[in-house]
């Protein structure tokens, strides 16, 4: 027999308190009055007094509002025929379209068992020449885009989706623009890979709490898709609006805050989400990539911060190109060897030139005598930068080691590289 | 001991519960929390009249007030015995491999195992006989596993002098027999098995003394012997940034650094970084026994998304097994990666507690307890004679690289080494990317000071040379200074820098090193005449590049001799 509470004895932020008995921690419960119902979860008991999250935020909330328990967890459907549909933060058909009630799985689930992980060992062919040749996405990496504003990260991450050899796509989306919204849901719907992808999404004009349960809602059913042995690409965008709701709440519950009000568990909370990137034993793979917007464009902000601690690496954003230095794939090493032979002394040499072009811009600035090292240096340097960093190249990892060769021979000797002979007889195009 | 008692929950937050209890409990005690049908490890980190604050080691989703908590009088303690090598735990000594055999992909919550097996046979040789009198510690007989003889003790939780009564034959026993008995001075009798239980939060101290550190523990790591040396039984810290090469170096030292055993902590790290030790160790080979490098190794795996309770726990469970092995006169390395993940732990907690936060939120006793875990380190005389050591490094993850965060700067005044690691190094790809001019150790190092004075004055003014050059340009700079600055960097490219992933570059054994360094310091101490800079610095470069390529050889081989003469050569021609 489900209990009705008819007396709420505080409201504050998007948190209500109860009296109330026999309520289980983290259960749902329905909050009802004139101005509508919705779901609420508790996130804290204390001495008969229950704490609740309002998904829909505490405006309007009558302190005679019916609050009714649930019973159960937050919980989404991982069944086949999610794909091709869309969804708000709790799991509400956005697109007009009826409910899924079968196969119902709680969200958040256990940590996977690292004994059952294994190394990764595919690489994911994007295309783009600044991840497939110097930061190769390797299937179940956690990776993270770090950019500012106003740079074109979405649009990154639709065509990462679209070109990336996966099985299935979850797109979770907080706070995101209507338009970002539209956007990726014409850019895929356009491509036909509306089909395989499901999305989760929280526009910023929905209620805070709904944003906090968007990447649960989407790694829990990337999860059930992955053990099925599909391979799936998780995107999540933006997840410093996840960080700023889990402050919001925090702050709103009283906790005593750590770094510029973020709460102390920040990185916990980050982690357990990034760490549902795996490869299973036996199974599919999760590879998770996260847009995470840098305040002020500054990486010691506590959200970059902890996320550079907890992934595999990370994408610099900036001026519309990913950044050579500074950017990195940890995982890259475990699938470089494997590509082509010449893949590695490519990578190598082509970042080291740029980045003796990159003194040579300062030297030129300080208004120091250009060498003729300089100059071929210069040459390169804008080469490089047009053919190879400009997001609008779209072309096979292996055309793109070539497109390298041919940058390298019209702008440099062989000596001038410092790549190993062997590799330079069989490689090296001769004018 | 007490009885068991039951309490009622009255609170749930987060992982904290607090809980309601009708007699006594004790600080640091354990208990479970049963929700439905499994039961959920919890330990008492707070008594306020007649409640007690709880850390639960896992999700506490679907408990209710009123839901019962078992109180056991235990405190959270480890199991000891033979079969621990080779081993990967969970923060509480979960065995994972076999969760993983039960569980499947996930870790289920509730489920815990007995870390040692039970049922396997030991060959147990008595040393002591009945009759003999013995103190906590002293071994009672021995057992092989691996290469060691694995010591069995009377247990440390004895106190006072016992007499045995029984000692089993030599033969064959599982962990479940009885191999001896003892009585103490008011005639109780204990029975004594091979395994004993020890609570991970008190250090094991059943040795006669205490001693100085002052041998060199070798690592192979270059800059590590010989600039920022770390002793045997003494304790190092390396905080850095991430991207900058923290757990690559943990990997190095695990591998490399001539210990008997090796403990290593993941805590609260990437869980894909523990499956590449999970899955290399047991096919490396350890080239000090010539088994693999699992044989040697105790793997703790409390990784950031494991419960944070237990990754509290886990560095106190690897220095509790560290310590267990020092008591068998071995050398144990541990190794904790990253202990800001542990004291980030301590603020979770501290917060659900609502504790008067100190700097950062941490609270305020987050000094004394890495002082306290840094102390269990030390090298010691067991009262046979004999000497064991427990080593400790830890890696920190300094908020926004910036060391003067709190876990630092705590850490920084409880170790004897401190090897720094800079973006900047990383950036430039100049690994391992120790900052030589910021880092210390308080240690010897394997060679001779006076040199290695004069090495680190020629690092510091080659640096002050090339600050300055930004100023004022190449062109601007004496060659005399000029020569300073391409002297440091070729100290750095030859020597501090080194391929961990290289075969023979990775290692660089005592011998060679200190061979190594006398040529280098042979470079840095001759006076060369050159026409101008650009002469010098292609002089420089050629030399350096032949000096990597020597690196790369291994000794005695024919290359590595014909580079050693071409290398002499060419520095005996340039001399003035």
């Amino acid at each position: 027999m489900l209990k009705v509470y008819h007396k709420i004895i505080r409201i504050a932020g998007s948190v209500i308190t109860v009296e109330a008995d026999n309520v289980a921690y983290n259960e749902l419960a329905e909050v009802s009055g004139e101005r509508g119902t919705s779901l609420a979860q508790v996130i804290r008991i204390d001495s008969g007094k229950v704490y609740l999250q309002v998904f829909a935020g505490s405006r309007g909330i009558n302190t005679g509002d019916q609050v009714r328990f649930l019973g159960r967890e937050m919980r989404v459907s991982a069944s086949e025929d999610l794909l091709g549909r869309i969804f708000n933060g709790r799991g509400v058909p956005r697109d007009n379209r009826p409910a899924i009630e079968s196969d119902l799985i709680e969200i958040g689930g256990p940590s996977v068992n690292p004994a059952k992980r294994i190394i990764p060992r595919n690489m994911i062919r994007t295309g783009i020449p600044m991840i497939d040749v110097f930061n190769t996405l390797v299937e179940s990496q956690k990776l993270p885009i770090f950019s500012i504003a106003g740079e074109p990260y979405n649009q990154l991450l639709a065509r990462i989706a679209l070109q990336a050899e996966v099985d299935v796509i979850i797109l979770g989306g907080m706070g995101l623009k209507y338009d970002d919204y539209l956007y990726f849901r014409n850019t895929l719907d356009e491509a036909g890979a509306l089909s395989r992808t499901v999305m989760f999404i929280h526009t910023a004009s929905d209620p805070t709490v709904e944003c906090m349960l968007v990447p649960d809602m989407s790694l829990a059913v990337a999860e059930q898709y992955a053990i099925a042995g599909k391979r799936v690409l998780v995107l999540l965008t933006d997840m410093t609006n996840f960080a700023d709701s889990l402050k919001e709440i925090a702050i709103t519950m009283e906790q005593v805050p750590a770094n510029r009000g973020y709460p102390g568990d920040l990185y916990s909370q980050l982690a357990s989400r990034y760490e549902k990137a795996v490869d299973f034993d036996g199974a599919g793979s999760i590879t998770v990539l996260a847009v995470t917007t840098m305040p002020g464009d500054d990486v010691t902000h506590p959200v970059p911060d902890n996320t550079g601690y907890i992934t595999e690496g990370q994408f610099y954003l900036r001026n519309g190109r990913i950044e050579p230095f500074g950017s990195l794939s940890r995982l890259k090493q475990q699938v470089n060897s494997r590509t082509r032979e010449d893949h590695r002394a490519i990578m190598d040499a082509m970042i080291r030139l740029y980045s003796e072009y990159r003194s040579t811009l300062e030297k030129q600035s300080m208004g120091f005598q250009m060498s003729a090292w300089d100059k071929k240096l210069l040459k390169y340097g804008k080469r490089f930068e047009n053919e190879m960093m400009d997001l609008s190249v779209n072309i096979p990892l292996e055309e793109a080691l070539d497109l390298g060769w041919k940058i390298l021979a019209d702008c440099f000797d062989p000596a001038d590289t410092g790549i190993k002979s062997d590799l330079v007889n069989k490689f090296w195009v001769k004018a | 001991m007490l009885d068991t008692q039951k309490g009622r929950i009255v609170g749930v937050n987060g992982n904290i519960l607090t809980v309601e209890f009708p007699d006594n409990v004790t600080q640091n005690e354990v208990a479970y929390a049963i929700a439905g049908d499994v039961k959920l490890k919890c330990e008492v980190i707070r008594v306020r009249n007649n409640r007690a604050d709880m850390q639960v080691f896992e999700s506490t989703n679907g408990l209710k007030e009123g839901d019962e908590v078992e109180f056991t009088g235990e405190l959270l303690s480890v199991e000891l015995g033979p079969g621990l090598l080779t081993q990967v735990y969970d923060g509480l000594q979960n065995p994972l491999n076999e969760l993983a055999e039960q569980g499947g992909f996930f870790l289920k919550r509730g489920v815990y195992l007995a870390a040692l097996d039970y049922e396997k046979a030991w060959d147990f040789t008595a040393v002591a006989k009945a009759g003999d009198t013995l103190l906590a510690g002293d071994t009672i007989g021995t057992v092989p596993e691996g290469i060691f003889q694995h010591r069995i003790m009377l247990p440390f939780a004895f106190q006072g002098e016992w007499k045995l009564t029984f000692v089993a034959e030599s033969g064959s026993y599982t962990l479940k027999d009885v191999i001896a008995k003892a009585v103490d001075a008011n005639g109780v009798e204990k029975e004594i098995f091979m395994v004993q239980h020890w609570p991970v939060k008190i250090p094991i101290a059943a040795y006669a003394e205490k001693l100085l550190p002052q041998e060199t523990m070798i690592t192979q790591q270059r800059i590590i012997d010989t600039f920022f040396p770390v002793a045997t039984g003494g304790t190092f810290c390396t905080p850095g940034p991430f991207g900058a090469g923290k757990t690559v170096l943990q990997h190095a030292l695990s591998q490399f650094a001539e210990a008997d055993v090796v403990i290593i902590a993941a805590c609260g790290e990437r869980a894909g970084e523990v499956v590449e030790i999970l899955r290399e160790f047991p096919e490396l080979e350890d080239p000090r026994t010539g088994r693999t490098l699992i044989d040697r190794s105790i793997i703790i795996c409390n990784t950031s998304s494991m419960p944070v309770a237990a990754r509290e726990a886990s560095v106190y469970t690897a220095v509790t097994l560290a310590e267990y092995y020092r008591q068998m006169g071995l050398n144990v390395l541990m190794l904790a990666d990253s202990t800001s993940r542990w004291a980030q732990a301590l603020r979770e907690m501290s917060g659900r507690l609502e504790e008067i936060p100190g700097e950062e939120a941490f609270p305020a006793y987050l000094e004394s307890l890495i002082a306290a875990f840094y102390e269990r380190a030390g090298l010691v005389k067991l009262r046979d004679g004999s000497i064991g050591s427990v080593t400790i490094g830890g890696s920190v993850s300094p908020a926004g690289g910036n060391f003067e965060e709190p876990v630092t700067q705590a850490t920084l005044k409880v170790v004897g080494a401190f090897l720094g690691l800079s973006r900047e190094r990383s950036d430039a790809r100049r690994f391992p990317a120790i900052n030589p001019l910021e880092s210390w150790s308080k240690y010897t190092s394997v060679v001779d000071a006076e040199k290695l004075a004069r090495a680190r004055n020629i690092l510091r003014r080659g640096n002050e040379v090339n600050q300055m050059m930004k100023v004022i340009g190449e062109d601007g700079t004496d060659i005399a200074d000029y020569i300073i600055y391409l002297k440091s960097e070729f100290l750095d490219y030859v020597y501090l820098q080194q391929n961990t992933f290289d075969k023979v570059d990775g290692a660089t054994g005592c011998d060679r090193q200190r061979y190594a360094f006398d040529k280098v310091v042979n470079v840095l101490d001759s006076e060369f005449a050159f026409e101008d800079k650009e002469a010098a610095r292609s002089w420089f470069q050629s030399l350096r590049q032949k000096f990597i390529d020597w690196n790369y050889e291994a000794v005695g081989s024919e290359d590595y001799k014909n580079l050693e003469a071409a290398l002499d050569e060419q520095v005996r021609k340039q001399v003035k």
